[in-house]
């Protein structure tokens, strides 16, 4: 369970949004909506704890992740607008550095990974001279061996082709299925069954409530 | 625990080796530096012995300044550091693993070359084993300190001559008693204590940088 209370998110003395609220259960999909610039990728480093919060608390399992990390971080999977793939390591030295970093205990066939996601022939080649969605896959291959049961997700169908977002789409609504859950943004509408489905919508605040 | 230690330290050393002008910048900065001071000032072998330990650690400390740039700065850029931090493993251990390849890459080179320079400046046995421990301790120490710098400067965008303002005062320690240490081997007299004081400078930094390190990362990132 995944709970985020009376978040309020201040950058450089101006509210992008006031007391968020929403939990999230085990086998949702939450996509979260906005324009840009009104703080989606800022409330997604809040909640996973690279930034700390003006106000409010994120939760996971009822303990405030800043008091408790490690449990936190065995959990969840963040995709950033950053991949963190190492332009110079080929797409198989990112993978195999990912597991033993990430989750070292699930067996993983690497090879099968980078069939799955069309990345079968390039294993050997530097990611920098990939192209931009290939570069996408890589950091997005993570998804396919990762056991958190939390994925936090920011943007991650940018340059990804449509082919690609549907298999991403069939993972997102496996895992939902098997009890996990997701949070992403994305600009696209999804194809994804609606009791699994929900959806939240950044606005910005009122003109009253701009400036802290 | 110990396999995310190997395995930050391996993907440095990979990377590395893919990119070599990046290990190699320092190293022939170092050498370079060294080699020129004996062409500027003359080949005289009194006064090059009496300056040499100075010079050596000198160009062994604004090398490692140079190399600071790189150590969490391109892994800021393409987010690795990102995901380094929401690693299940505690921060403080995976830092130290880069600050240990760091030194791989900066300060172990150094000290392979060092009996290079050392007949280069014409030193002494005994001169040139006390620089070469002075080395061997000095260097680790000015890994750790420079990562606290770099750590809390990283998300500046022009953040170099501050690291230079940070790192400089407190290196100058380590500058003080291994210069001292060299002196008093060229003197024939014991340095064992400097080095003693060094040493406990180096386990002092091992154990306490890690935590500033960690610390200053989860300010500067967020």
């Amino acid at each position: 369970m995944f709970q985020c209370k009376n978040l309020t998110c201040v950058r450089e003395e101006r509210v992008l949004f006031n007391n968020l609220n929403f939990t999230l259960a085990p086998g949702e999909i939450l996509q979260v909506e906005g324009p840009n610039g009104v703080g989606k990728t800022s409330l997604f480093r809040l909640l996973v704890g690279l930034s700390t919060p003006y106000s409010g608390e994120v939760h996971w399992q009822q303990q405030n992740i800043m008091l408790d990390r490690d449990s936190y971080y065995q959990n969840m999977l963040y995709l950033g607008h950053k991949s963190g793939v190492k332009p110079e390591l080929t797409a198989l030295e990112n993978l195999h550095y990912f597991h033993h970093l990430f989750n070292p205990k699930v067996k993983f066939d690497a090879w099968e990974i980078l069939t799955l996601v069309g990345l079968a022939g390039y294993e050997n080649v530097p990611t920098a001279q990939l192209s931009a969605g290939q570069q996408r896959r890589v950091a997005l291959a993570r998804m396919w061996f990762s056991d958190c049961p939390l994925w936090i997700l920011d943007e991650p169908f940018t340059a990804i082709d449509k082919n690609g977002v549907q298999v991403i789409e069939k993972l997102l609504i496996k895992h939902a299925e098997k009890g996990g859950m997701v949070i992403l943004t994305t600009h696209q509408d999804l194809l994804l069954p609606p009791q699994l489905y929900k959806k939240l919508t950044l606005q910005k605040p009122a003109a009253g409530e701009q400036y802290v | 625990m110990f396999n995310a230690f190997l395995q930050i330290v391996r993907k440095e050393l990979l990377g590395a080796f893919r990119q070599q002008s990046d290990i190699l910048n320092p190293i022939w900065f170092f050498v370079i530096v060294v080699t020129l001071f004996p062409l500027g000032i003359g080949t005289d072998p009194a006064l090059l012995a009496r300056i040499a330990p100075g010079i050596i650690w000198v160009a062994a400390l604004l090398a490692a300044l140079l190399s600071f740039e790189r150590l969490f700065k391109d892994d800021f850029i393409d987010g690795s550091l990102e995901q380094m931090m929401l690693a299940p493993q505690p921060l403080t251990w995976l830092v130290s693993a880069k600050v240990f390849a760091h030194w791989l890459l900066t300060g172990l080179p150094i000290l392979l070359v060092s009996p290079l320079l050392a007949v280069f400046l014409s030193l002494q046995e005994n001169t040139f084993w006390a620089l070469f421990l002075t080395l061997l301790i000095g260097t680790p120490i000015l890994s750790l300190l420079g990562s606290i710098g770099v750590a809390l400067t990283i998300g500046l965008r022009k953040g170099g001559v501050l690291l230079s303002l940070i790192m400089l005062p407190l290196s100058i320690p380590i500058l003080i008693f291994s210069t001292m240490a060299i002196d008093a081997a060229t003197f024939g007299q014991s340095y064992i204590g400097l080095l003693a004081l060094l040493g406990a400078m180096l386990v002092a930094a091992m154990t306490l940088a890690p935590f500033a390190i960690a610390a200053s990362l989860r300010v500067s990132v967020s």
